[in-house]
């Protein structure tokens, strides 16, 4: 076969750019390029401090290794309290989070409660957690209180919201019929509503069980009780094999809460 | 023999099914009451909640803005660092999530090493990342930088990851034929496949990182977080108002931003 | 030239799909390869090129031994495989231009691919192809904007961006409707005479098969059982190809006291 190819010869041909107008093409580019450079000289950074990093990243690693499981009772204390944390955070989230959801629904609230929801939403889902955190242990203390009452506004935020959307797609046919029976509102939601967010809602809930469950161990470090506390006093008093102890527990749990949570929500669904 | 006009009996769940919905309630109920009586509250706080968050409330208004120029400055450092952070932890996370995906690994040791790196990065939270790179680097923005990017690098690995392992495999098989070596198969199939999904993926980690990088200065990695600490601990509950009330506008911002750049970008 | 001898293919354990199968194609020839679903047409063109990995026996492009190849060395002889794939297998979010250029990844150096600079040479090569097959037009369309047709096209101009000693086809017209697929059949035909390259096109359609192919291989559960002209395919040809089980050519083969179809363990 012949390379000798005439025909066309010299057409010239470059990939479209992914951004036709070459101002704005440079334009992005250079800008990136100056945010960056801005940012790495502007940024407060410590050299001096950051000079030490080496011997002592060197001194902590020496000072974890092997992980000290010496004091497991604490740990195991820790890990029970956020347990019940977290299980009674979702318990409690669940709860308020059905009726804020319906607020917050389009569909079926009035338009005054359903603002009124979406705000209430919106404030409890702008809020890391561990902002929340730290306004409950000022309010209420120290201790696993501060931690349920977080991860309750943390649940509201999370499953009101997705329910709430989920309400707004119901099919609009099952609920005409069911009032056409002469149901009032409640039981227009008991038998035309809830059955078809339930399996969803199932799903929702034992998701939230399981990121309650990791927020807890986070929470804790400022102080809402926990294992995340028991961590923070562990770094505090630098037991670093205490504290490798703890986190490798953490993350052992995690991985297990988040294979069952998913077994169940794929048998569920 | 069911005679006529005798009321038949309905029930909505057959007897197994109501075994196991009974079961699960009992379970479900003896859990609650295990939590609740042996969580270690005193109750007496829990009924003085409402009153105590009113009283923290009443302090918090009016809002006072007095310190808005030093609000502002801590904003934009929190924004940097959840930029910055997220920038380099797509670098990282392409060769990961490259060598975590089944159908690109070189070979199992990788694969096994890959899935090592995404697992630790995503179970370690955030702030325990930021916990140990304070102790390391001392209070600042590096911290916060390293421990939002470690955190990142397992997220934006195992999404890519998947992203590439539900890749169609006819072009791949076409591009192969061709002759051409692994680099370019990569470059020709793979890339453009995954291409979606790496901006969609990396503008939800944007916004997730902005909000994190808002409570990274409570353990002192810089940002907002740090102006807030400092304003909690002088009981300067006004001031903490108008900070709150400044992290929402920035996290909606950024919601606002990345829900703009999605529909941009896809 | 084309020349495979004794190939056998088995997955695992199982069954061959190719038995002790040997076929020559000779320069500038169009053949069809026709034969049921499973009978192992799809698996001796993807053994040619290697994306299936032969069990045993030869095959041998103009000289060279392709079974034997490794690495660089293979990657070096699929350059000169052209392959046309019956879903296209196009990267449907490049542009055709990329799609067609992708034939010359062999040629060009990882960096000119990487930064789409192709050598000049390349592109008159490709725009002259589209023009032959009309598409030049589409060339910085994205491919998944064309029509099946269309899509084809690009499919066989990246197969001839590869200067191929051989074009292989899969199927290329199964998921195009009638007009379309006699309008890819002949351009096949066409420039199998043009650049005149031997031509290795497995399909369904026997009717396309006996009106753009000069010879008819057809298959049955893993051998050729046909070999001629289209014109002397008849009825009891074609019933003998289409029909049967793997279970009644078995008991024949056993009979026939033919070895490889005793499955060893």
């Amino acid at each position: 076969m012949s390379a000798e190819v005439v025909a066309g010869a010299g057409r010239k041909w470059r990939k479209p750019p992914f951004i036709r107008n070459p101002v704005l093409r440079y334009g992005l580019l250079l800008a990136a390029a100056v945010y960056i450079y801005w940012v790495m000289t502007t940024l407060p950074f410590d050299w001096e401090r950051i000079q030490e990093g080496l011997p002592r990243a060197a001194r902590i690693f020496n000072g974890a290794f092997p992980p000290s499981f010496e004091r497991s009772g604490l740990l195991i204390e820790g890990f029970v309290e956020s347990l019940q944390i977290a299980i009674l955070a979702t318990i409690f989230g669940l709860l308020l989070s059905i009726p804020l959801a319906i607020m917050a629904a389009r569909n079926l609230a009035p338009k005054p409660i359903y603002l009124l929801g979406r705000a209430i939403i919106i404030v409890a889902r702008s809020f890391h957690p561990v902002i929340v955190a730290i306004l409950f242990v000022k309010a209420v203390g120290f201790g696993p209180l501060a931690g349920i009452l977080t991860l309750i506004v943390y649940s509201i935020g999370f499953v009101a919201k997705l329910l709430a959307e989920r309400l707004e797609e119901i099919d609009w046919g099952q609920v005409e019929a069911v009032r056409a029976t002469g149901a009032g509102y409640f039981k227009t939601l008991l038998y035309a509503v809830f059955p078809q967010v339930m399996p969803r809602q199932i799903g929702l809930s034992i998701y939230q069980l399981d990121s309650n469950l990791r927020a807890s161990a986070v929470v804790g470090i400022v102080g809402a009780g926990g294992i995340g506390s028991t961590l923070m006093n562990a770094f505090g008093r630098y037991d670093y094999d205490f504290a490798l102890a703890i986190t490798m527990v953490i993350i052992a749990v995690i991985l297990v809460s988040e294979a069952i949570s998913g077994r169940i929500r794929k048998r569920i669904w | 023999m069911a005679r006529g006009g005798e009321s038949r009996q309905w029930h909505r769940y057959t007897p197994r099914q109501r075994l196991v919905r009974f079961i699960s309630y009992l379970l479900f109920v003896a859990v609650t009451v295990w939590a609740l009586r042996s969580v270690d509250i005193f109750w007496p706080w829990l009924f003085d909640a409402p009153n105590a968050m009113g009283d923290l409330f009443g302090r918090m208004v009016p809002p006072d803005f007095s310190r808005w120029s030093d609000i502002v400055r801590a904003l934009l450092e929190t924004l940097n660092i959840a930029t910055i952070a997220t920038f380099f932890a797509i670098l990282m996370a392409l060769p990961v999530a490259y060598i975590a995906a089944q159908n690109t690994t070189p070979n199992k040791a990788f694969l096994w090493l890959g899935r090592f790196i995404l697992v630790s990065s995503r179970s370690v939270n955030t702030l325990i990342w930021a916990l140990l790179f304070v102790a390391i680097f001392g209070p600042g923005v590096l911290a916060g930088i390293l421990a939002i990017t470690f955190r990142s690098v397992g997220f934006l690995g195992k999404l890519l990851g998947e992203a590439i392992e539900e890749i169609d495999r006819n072009p791949v098989e076409a591009i192969e034929a061709t002759g051409a070596s692994r680099g370019k198969v990569i470059l020709y199939a793979i890339v453009p496949q995954v291409v979606p999904t790496f901006f969609a993926v990396s503008i939800l980690r944007w916004d997730i990182n902005l909000r994190e990088s808002t409570v990274l200065g409570l353990v002192g990695a810089g940002g907002i977080g740090l102006l807030l600490q400092g304003a909690i601990d002088t009981f300067q509950w006004q001031v903490v108002a108008a900070i709150l009330l400044a992290i929402i506008v920035l996290v909606l911002l950024g919601e606002a931003i990345s829900g703009w750049l999605r529909s941009k970008v896809i | 030239m084309l020349q495979i001898t004794n190939l056998v293919k088995r997955y695992g354990s199982d069954e061959p799909v190719l038995k002790n199968l040997s076929l020559t194609v000779p320069e500038r020839n169009v053949v069809s390869v026709i034969g049921a679903s499973g009978a192992g047409k799809s698996t001796l063109l993807r053994c040619i090129n290697r994306l299936v990995e032969p069990t045993s026996g030869d095959i041998e492009l103009n000289g060279v031994n392709l079974t034997k190849l490794r690495g660089g060395q293979l990657r070096h002889a699929r350059q000169r495989i052209g392959m046309i794939f019956q879903g296209f297998n196009l990267v449907e979010r490049l542009t055709v231009m990329e799609n067609v250029l992708s034939g010359r990844l062999g040629y060009v150096s990882f960096l000119r691919a990487a930064f789409r600079r192709f050598p000049q040479a390349d592109i008159d090569r490709a725009f002259h192809f589209m023009e032959r097959v009309g598409i030049a037009h589409y060339a910085n369309k994205r491919a998944d904007e064309l029509s099946g047709g269309e899509r084809q096209r690009v499919g066989v101009v990246r197969a001839l961006m590869q200067e191929p000693e051989i074009l292989l086809a899969d199927e290329p017209t199964a998921s195009l409707d009638p007009k379309t697929s006699e309008q890819i059949m002949a351009l096949l035909r066409s420039l199998s005479e043009e650049l005149s390259l031997p031509v290795l096109i497995n399909i369904h359609n026997v009717t396309e098969a006996k009106a753009y192919t000069d010879r008819i291989v057809g298959m049955r559960y893993g051998r050729i059982i046909f070999d001629g002209a289209p014109t002397s395919l008849d009825e009891a040809a074609m019933d003998e190809i289409y029909a049967g089980t793997p279970v009644d050519d078995r008991a024949a083969d056993q009979a026939a006291g033919r070895p490889l179809e005793t499955v060893p363990s």
